[in-house]
């Protein structure tokens, strides 16, 4: 019986979507702004975001191995009662703060998969001192090369390059806030004193702004061997090792396995920095909250427009109905529109919210972070994407199947 | 298929109307009708031939009783059936037109052909043609279906109800609005297919004349048969 197949269904679908055409765009200007807004929204939170645990990460790693002060034991008790109990005045032991075998230590936690980054570091307070003028400060030794991996040390430099520390040898990179009150500038020399009573005289390489005043006043980095010297230790010295996770979300899992690795005291950043993690939960928590209303409202506004414009055909669904289209057919007619209007809404979409993107980026906030946080997130357009075709799609089948079960008479008689 | 002569058989039908309130609008309604009679409906307004009628052509499918059509059942089919059967064999004219108005006078007549899909495009195309150029639209046929007068439009759906050769064509005043010129042609028509193709007719009218001249004519009053 049925020898041709004249795909009449599309036809009509495409008729209708092409003589209103208005109504059409109309449609899918309704999409483009669900999406767009849905994108741009989500990108936003999520540049915001980026942007805070980049600032958190500045200065803290995922993990810090170090070795706490221990005392000394005041009370040995003994237990046979013919010996003679031990009291003695506690102090630090003099190996207290040190860790043992470093080197072994750091190729064991750089052979770890889920480990990016790991350097030693060794850490004292130091007297920065430019003629009669001082400053009080911490002085970090560093491997330079990978501490700019792990912690982007480049993008905080304000003056000269991060790389000149590994061509002078006594070089010394300080905080803005340092080089103010000492008023030095880039390759001028001071002296830097520590708290063993170890003077150096140091050629500034480069000036580092971080955007925390406590860190830019306090805080240096010379090479690591420089800083083992400052503390009369020798080359094996090392105070603290960082490590850095593929994951900084995993951290916490990991906590006791690094401990059990390293036999040391371990930090992780929600640990080092409670109130920052705390902040930061909250703010996941709230970008979840706006992103799911945003999604809500969006989806709501989509649904809207096409079932208004297909309620607006429901004489049409009768007509075809009484001349023999079966309720499959008048699913597949407004489901192919639905899906038409909605393809051409999120490419409109896609476009609005690269252009509202490029504009808040382009939106100075100043400090230490410049321009708004705010980038094309591929993986927001994809959600958009398919966020927008899920919706479009049932906003076109659900009151098509609606109208497609009546009887043509009972939408007539209305 | 069946060889009877009997194209439709109604047993027993009753409907009723729930809005405003429960009203019985068809009561123990029963009546055959032959392969090839042009059959009239008549009656006061009210009197349920319209309502009869839509029973009849499966667009309602809320009633008592039992419908049979070319040796099938109507009563048990599934919506999707229905709507292949009226595609196929049923031809259908509203009082008022329905014609779709995004498309040109030749679509809107060659849709339920190209749902059938029984012959290809150009032959659909030049069938409309023809049916339309019958009824004297051929000049109107590539104007949008919504620029026509009344008359007009009211011809393109005889038209488009007539593209598939169904095995029975019904109208609900088909010809209410036409002039008398165009009512005849009509008229001549309907005759013309029940005699030489033995399709059926059956139509609701108020035009005596109309009901007169046709077969055999079911008067209603009150929703039962009185005549």
């Amino acid at each position: 019986m049925k020898k041709y197949k004249h795909n009449i269904d599309s036809e009509i679908a495409y008729t209708h979507l092409f003589s209103k055409k208005k109504q059409t765009l109309v449609a899918a200007l309704g999409v483009t702004v669900g999406i767009a807004i849905f994108i741009f929204m989500n990108s936003l939170m999520n540049g915001f975001e980026v942007s805070s645990v980049e600032s958190l990460f500045k200065s803290t790693p995922h993990l810090r191995i170090y070795k706490n002060d221990a005392l000394s034991k005041s009370l040995v008790v003994s237990t046979d009662s013919s010996k003679i109990n031990l009291i003695s005045n506690p102090k630090i032991t003099s190996e207290s703060k040190k860790i043992v075998n470093p080197i072994q230590l750091l190729k064991l936690i750089k052979n770890e998969p889920e480990v990016v980054g790991v350097t030693p570091s060794v850490s004292g307070n130091v007297f920065y001192k430019n003629g009669d003028s001082e400053v009080a400060g911490r002085i970090s030794g560093v491997v330079i090369e990978e501490q700019n991996a792990m912690f982007n040390l480049q993008s905080y430099i304000v003056d000269g390059h991060y790389s000149n520390l590994s061509d002078y040898q006594n070089g010394i990179i300080i905080g803005v806030g340092i080089a103010e009150k000492l008023n030095l500038k880039v390759n001028d020399n001071l002296t830097v004193t520590s708290a063993m009573g170890v003077n150096k005289l140091m050629k500034i390489v480069a000036l580092l702004q971080t955007g925390n005043a406590n860190i830019d006043k306090t805080l240096a980095y010379v090479n690591l061997p420089n800083a083992q010297q400052l503390q009369k230790q020798n080359p094996s010295y090392i105070t603290d090792i960082y490590v850095n996770f593929k994951n900084y979300e995993q951290t916490k899992s990991y906590i006791s396995k690094y401990q059990q690795l390293t036999g040391y005291d371990i930090e992780d950043w929600e640990t080092a920095n409670a109130a920052a993690a705390a902040a930061n939960k909250m703010r996941k928590m709230m970008a979840m909250a706006i992103s799911m209303s945003i999604m809500l409202v969006a989806a709501f506004g989509i649904y809207n427009i096409l079932n208004m414009t297909i309620m607006e055909k429901l004489n049409d669904i009768a007509i075809l109905k009484a001349l023999g289209f079966s309720g499959k057919d008048i699913v597949k007619i407004f489901v192919t529109e639905a899906i038409i209007i909605g393809l051409i809404g999120i490419a409109f979409g896609l476009v609005l919210a690269v252009i509202l993107i490029n504009l808040m980026s382009n939106m100075w906030v100043g400090g230490d972070v410049g321009f708004f946080p705010i980038r094309v997130f591929p993986k927001y357009f994809g959600i958009g994407i398919v966020f927008g075709l899920v919706v479009t799609f049932l906003a076109g089948y659900l009151p098509a199947r609606k109208a497609a079960l009546l009887d043509p008479i009972s939408i007539f008689r209305k | 298929m069946t060889h009877s002569n009997i194209i439709l058989s109604a047993k027993g039908i009753g409907k009723y109307f729930y809005e405003p309130e429960k009203f019985k609008v068809l009561t123990d309604i029963s009546f055959d009708i032959n392969r090839g009679e042009f059959v009239t409906m008549i009656g006061k307004s009210g009197s349920g031939k319209s309502t009869l009628l839509y029973l009849l052509s499966t667009m309602d499918t809320e009633y008592e009783g039992n419908l049979t059509f070319d040796g099938e059942n109507l009563t048990q089919q599934t919506k999707e059936r229905l709507a292949v059967i009226r595609n196929e064999k049923i031809g259908f004219v509203f009082q008022f037109h329905y014609l779709l108005p995004e498309f040109s006078c030749l679509k809107n007549v060659m849709i339920p052909a190209l749902k059938l899909g029984e012959y290809s495009r150009e032959e659909i195309e030049h069938k409309a043609y023809k049916t339309l150029e019958m009824l004297g639209l051929k000049d109107q046929a590539l104007k949008s279906a919504s620029k026509l007068s009344g008359g007009q439009q009211q011809r393109v759906a005889i038209a488009r109800a007539l593209i598939n050769d169904p095995k029975i064509i019904m109208g609900d005043e088909p010809t209410g609005n036409l002039d008398t010129k165009n009512t005849s042609i009509v008229f001549d028509i309907f005759k013309q297919l029940t005699s030489e193709f033995n399709q059926t007719v059956v139509a609701v009218t108020h035009d005596n004349d109309f009901a007169k001249a046709s077969d055999r004519i079911i008067e209603m009053a009150d929703g039962r048969i009185v005549g």
